[in-house]
């Protein structure tokens, strides 16, 4: 589709393409700088750039009046913030594509036990208080825990070189059972300070984020969503059904291996320092399909973003809308967005058709 | 005639322990319809996935061209077949257009690129749908679903076309539109194979019927030849009369009230 002349539809796919990503980076932008500046100390959002553009070496605006501003916007609010975009962006982007895998817009990695994974592995370093590699053990675990998990649910669903989505979708049931009865058990065994560690693990948190961590999960996320837009094409061409697909020159089980690594690459990186923040995955697709449509060239970077922009703004939520108290964010987003799914639910079915 | 396009030989398929194919052969050649007419399980569906490449056979081989189908990569395979399934579903509201376009999936970072779009506007007007070209394809009818599926597939160019019952879903104007169309792959030297329930329309449209019986060809010929009261009687079990209307072949079940010569006199 290049060459040839461009039609009224396609110029008008490309100006809501550039419309919707642009919209989407301009409101992420606003909000890392009005996010990194609100908390017990306030900085204001003038402020946040001029100190932004003096440690890129531009001496332009003003550096923050408060003697410790600078320090607390370097060490502590841009590491969870950008922390959160990082997380955000991962996890929307892994619902994206689950979604587009399953070919089901209500599929999430949590539903193929990624979440549950991490979690047990994770609760298992706690528990045992394993240290192979001092506090990053934690994280290490729980990322290899996803990974494992998913294609261990792959690998079960699968029968005669094919997946049925629906034997996938019930595997994933059982083992996230199965997961969730080893976690309850971890639980059970550990101690007072196991306990409480494993618990506020799964409600999800940025508190506490460093920039070590940051930069470990960052390129796992850049990886992961240079790889999702590289399937986009073929992703859409999924929603045809398998059988179709392949009619269409699909290597669909190639396809979907590689998705769903990219998958687990991308939940892990984000349930590994954040714990488990549901409806991202979930939510975010949602309303970019509703916005922009289904398609996957559009839906994955714009997905990447709205995730970005929904955890950060969560996430100054979590800080602020209880003076002196940290809230889980993960129970936020759960708060915010069953109900809010449900709502989708409801007016997708009238607007936009059958589920299928 | 120019040469095979599509060979079946010996084909055999066993599906959860029963035979759904046995030995079947079949050969295609380009510029030719064929209909596929047979019974319920007769294995018509079946017939066309394996010379699709969908399944994996018990016995026998399928050919396209030189190569065997299972030996194939999806998208050379793509590149050379495009196949209508007989249900349309899609998981997303994608639009008409993109649905259609996506039959050109096979031909991107090919020479063939530069056609996508003449091709993707033929396939509309052919299918009859440019009228639904922004609508999203989950909110059409059955009809409009499988002439935009048919749109998608016209737009694939594929030198082998394989339908599973175009018409079922279809009124009488689209039926005669789909099938000419089907027709007019083959004049410009496609081999078309056409699943049907039709046996008038199968008449009307196929240079060749081959009729399916318990997983084999029972017959395969012209429609004169293989449109017979007795044959058709046994295959399906019911009697049947066949009768010519002016040049063109109607086969009518034999009802015990109204007869049909009162209906065609």
């Amino acid at each position: 589709m290049t060459a040839v002349p461009v039609t009224a539809a396609q110029r008008r796919t490309s100006v809501r393409r550039v419309g919707l990503l642009g919209m989407l980076s301009l409101a992420l932008l606003t909000a890392v700088v009005v996010a990194a500046g609100r908390g017990q100390l306030d900085v204001a959002p003038a402020e946040v750039v001029g100190s932004l553009l003096h440690r890129l070496g531009l001496d332009l605006g003003p550096m923050p009046s408060h003697p410790q501003g600078d320090v607390t916007l370097w060490t502590v609010r841009f590491p969870r913030v950008v922390m959160a975009a990082v997380a955000g962006a991962a996890l929307a982007t892994a619902g994206a594509l689950m979604q587009g895998i399953f070919g089901n817009p209500l599929a999430e990695p949590g539903v193929v036990g990624v979440s549950a994974g991490a979690a047990l592995a994770a609760s298992t370093v706690i528990v045992f208080d394993l240290a192979l590699v001092g506090t990053w053990t934690v994280a290490l675990f729980a990322f290899v825990g996803g990974l494992v998990t998913t294609i261990l649910v792959y690998l079960l669903s699968r029968d005669g070189g094919r997946t049925e989505v629906v034997t996938l979708v019930l595997t994933g049931i059982a083992v996230n059972a199965v997961a969730s009865a080893g976690l309850a058990f971890l639980l059970f065994l550990g101690d007072q300070q196991a306990r409480e560690e494993i618990v506020f693990w799964q409600l999800g948190s940025l508190n506490g984020s460093r920039w070590e961590q940051v930069g470990v999960a960052a390129p796992f996320m850049v990886v992961g969503l240079v790889a999702a837009m590289a399937m986009s094409r073929r992703l859409d061409l999924l929603a045809l059904g398998d059988r179709a697909a392949r009619h269409v020159g699909v290597d669909v089980e190639r396809l979907r291996m590689g998705a769903i690594v990219v998958v687990a690459l991308l939940t892990a990186a984000a349930v590994a320092f954040c714990g488990i923040i549901a409806f991202v995955g979930l939510v975010v697709p949602h309303l970019v399909r509703l916005l922009a449509g289904p398609g996957h060239r559009l839906l994955v970077p714009a997905s990447a973003l709205g995730g970005a922009l929904l955890l950060v703004v969560a996430d100054l939520g979590a800080r602020t809308l209880v003076a002196y108290a940290d809230l889980p964010i993960g129970m936020l987003t759960s708060l915010v967005g069953g109900p809010f799914f449900f709502w989708l639910i409801r007016r997708a079915r009238r607007t936009s058709g059958a589920w299928a | 005639m120019s040469a095979t396009r599509l060979r079946a030989e010996g084909v055999s398929v066993r599906l959860d322990g029963s035979t759904v194919l046995d030995g079947v052969d079949l050969e295609v050649r380009g510029g030719e319809l064929v209909a596929l007419v047979g019974p319920n399980g007769a294995g018509k569906s079946t017939l066309l996935a394996a010379l699709a490449g969908d399944l994996d056979l018990d016995a026998g081989t399928v050919r396209l061209g030189e190569r065997e189908v299972r030996s194939m990569r999806s998208l050379d395979l793509a590149r050379r077949r495009a196949v209508l399934p007989q249900q349309g579903r899609l998981a997303f509201g994608f639009l008409v257009r993109e649905v259609v376009a996506m039959g050109r999936a096979p031909w991107a970072r090919t020479g063939h690129e530069d056609d996508d779009e003449r091709l993707v506007d033929e396939a509309l007007q052919r299918a009859d749908v440019v009228h639904l070209t922004e609508r999203r394809y989950p909110t059409l009818s059955g009809g409009e679903r499988a002439r935009t599926d048919l749109a998608r597939v016209l737009a694939q160019d594929t030198a082998v076309v394989l339908l599973d019952e175009p018409t079922a879903a279809l009124d009488i104007r689209h039926q005669e539109a789909v099938l000419s169309v089907a027709r007019n792959l083959a004049r410009v030297g496609r081999a078309v194979v056409v699943v049907l329930h039709d046996l008038s329309l199968a008449a009307a449209y196929a240079d060749r019927i081959c009729v399916l019986a318990r997983g084999a060809v029972r017959a395969d010929g012209a429609p004169h030849e293989v449109l017979t009261a007795e044959l058709l009687g046994e295959v399906y079990q019911h009697p049947v009369r066949v009768v010519d209307v002016d040049g063109a072949l109607v086969v009518v079940p034999v009802r015990e009230e109204a007869s049909c010569d009162a209906l065609l006199s």
